[in-house]
């Protein structure tokens, strides 16, 4: 088989957004964004709000210098999830962009 | 643009609460290259071709799921036409066995649930590696479990193969007679105008005219179209149709982007995106929902058969706009059996054979997954047949009949497949249909149709 190719994306920004919602507590961001941390993953804009004790929040990241994959991340975020009793999903950008941008 | 807060919700709803998902991804593989005149040398590398295969696509799919977050429900393979690949071989039953025991232990190794292609395209007649391959089928489905086998019977251009059609039958019969609930009936479809792309189990093939290597994406979402239905109670049905067709569209973008960084990962070409609505027991994955949330009250009763009509012709203009790709079957499925909604419609009555037949004139695949008395005659479930296939040919489209006569069930009886493949209510139908009509054999010759040129 041939060598393979470089990508050509190695550089490019790798945006995947995080959604959370669930009842508020103490925490939540501060959680998520450990765990983006330890796994070198850039958080690049947080849009949060509290609709009647529900706690409702899109995060966008960078996981263009990521030390986890986007399976490990996953794995990391249901852990949480099931923990804090939230419902969180981790989908990369290109996925809303193919839905709602033409 | 920045993607909004409800542009990201809205695809979250889809994939959590509305069960969007990628229903599967079949990847068809050219065996054509395999083909010898030793079958060991032949079982050898189509295994080995498989495995590999198969694993990659396994292997590939779980990261794209986790990238994009949206479960990808199957993955599985399609191959060449095995009749065609069995040509060169002995004419003899163990050979055709022994090829689909190869086919079956492939694709356990490469975690493949299931492996489509074990059939032929007979609509006009028979050679003798497709008489051999129909001897055989019975037991060939019997003793495995993941192959799948499809016949094509009939086309507009040929006609339809009656001859084929009577052998049918009794096969089928045959089948049921073997396993449990006859399951292997649910393994086992026949055609007219079988797509050549189709993603979708039973009828799944790589079809002559295809690459080394083509990876078809068949979505799904009735979830998501009867959510938008119900959350838009009073707009007029042209509205309604512009509502579902934007749906769909999104839901197709989705597949779209999933298929080709598939088949871009796996260095293989993109073959087409099917945008069939393929319902699931899951509640809330329902086709007769939709129906019913369009305001049939419920699905089978008079109205039924213009709200579907509306809804494929919706769901494929929402396609179509969305992929250039789009193939396959591209409509909507109604198995009874795989279906809440259907089976509930079935058990209250709403929804009889005949109603079910009519539904599938308009439908994209036809008579799925639907369960009748076990004692019902070999003619009758050819009779049967051929009426599906004639609304195939006569109106240019495809259709399809997977029927499970469950042995010692009769009307009112419900037998239970388990898993994807749901639960059956045994339908009624005339016991006594058209034996001399079947007993003539020969072909019915193509319609006029058939003459454009």
């Amino acid at each position: 088989m041939a060598a393979k190719k470089p990508s050509k994306k190695q550089n490019a920004s790798q945006i995947c957004i995080v959604t959370v919602t669930g009842t508020d507590k103490v925490g939540i961001i501060a959680r998520i964004s450990v765990a983006m941390t330890q796994s070198k993953i850039n958080i690049v804009d947080v849009n949060q709000k509290i609709m009647e004790d529900q706690f409702v929040m899109t995060m966008a990241c960078d996981m263009n210098n990521a030390r986890a994959s986007m399976q490990e991340v996953q794995n990391q975020l249901r852990e949480i999830a099931d923990e804090m009793e939230l419902r969180i999903t981790f989908q990369h950008e290109d996925l809303f962009k193919a839905m709602h941008r033409i | 643009m920045r993607i909004s807060v409800e542009e990201v919700f809205e695809t979250v709803q889809m994939t959590m609460d509305q069960h969007f998902d990628i229903r599967t991804v079949t990847l068809g593989i050219n065996l054509k290259d395999c083909m010898s005149r030793d079958p060991n040398e032949f079982n050898k590398a189509v295994h080995a071709r498989i495995v590999k295969m198969g694993t990659m696509l396994n292997d590939y799919a779980d990261k794209i799921e986790a990238k994009y977050g949206v479960p990808i429900t199957n993955r599985r393979i399609s191959i060449t036409p095995a009749s065609l690949l069995l040509e060169p071989l002995p004419k003899t039953i163990p050979t055709v066995v022994k090829f689909a025991k190869t086919l079956d232990s492939a694709a356990k190794k490469a975690g493949i649930d299931f492996i489509g292609g074990f059939g032929a395209m007979i609509q006009k007649g028979m050679t003798t590696s497709d008489e051999n391959l129909l001897r055989a089928l019975p037991r060939a489905l019997t003793e495995t479990q993941r192959v799948c086998s499809f016949l094509n019977l009939g086309t507009t251009l040929a006609g339809i193969n009656m001859t084929a059609v009577e052998r049918v039958g009794h096969i089928i019969k045959d089948l049921a007679s073997r396993s449990d609930n006859a399951i292997g009936c649910a393994k086992f479809v026949v055609f007219a105008n079988a797509p050549e792309d189709n993603p979708f189990m039973a009828g799944a093939h790589h079809g002559v005219g295809e690459p080394d290597y083509s990876l078809n994406v068949g979505i799904s979402g009735p979830g998501v179209v009867r959510a938008v239905v119900s959350q838009n109670p009073d707009c007029d049905l042209t509205q309604l149709s512009e509502v579902i067709k934007r749906t769909v569209f999104k839901i197709t973008r989705a597949g779209e982007l999933i298929g080709r960084e598939m088949a871009e990962l796996m260095n293989v070409d993109f073959g087409i995106i099917d945008v069939s609505l393929a319902s699931t027991t899951a509640m809330g994955d329902s086709v007769a929902e939709i129906i019913e949330a369009m305001g049939v009250t419920q699905m089978g009763r008079p109205g039924s058969t213009a709200a579907l009509a509306l809804l494929i012709d919706a769901v494929k203009k929402g396609g179509a706009m969305a992929s250039g790709n789009v193939g396959g079957l591209s409509g909507t499925f109604i198995p009874v059996s795989e279906d809440m909604g259907m089976i509930k419609a079935v058990e209250d009555g709403s929804l009889n054979l005949e109603k079910l037949e009519a539904l599938t004139s308009v439908c994209s695949v036809g008579l799925d997954m639907f369960a009748v008395p076990g004692d019902t005659p070999a003619d009758v479930l050819s009779a049967i047949i051929a009426d599906e296939l004639a609304i195939g040919m006569a109106n240019n489209k495809t259709t399809g009949v997977r029927v499970i006569p469950a042995p010692g069930k009769k009307v009112g009886d419900i037998v239970h497949f388990g898993g994807l493949l749901g639960s059956a209510p045994i339908m009624a139908v005339h016991q006594n249909a058209a034996p001399a009509f079947i007993r003539r054999k020969g072909r019915i010759p193509a319609p006029i149709k058939a003459l454009r040129n």
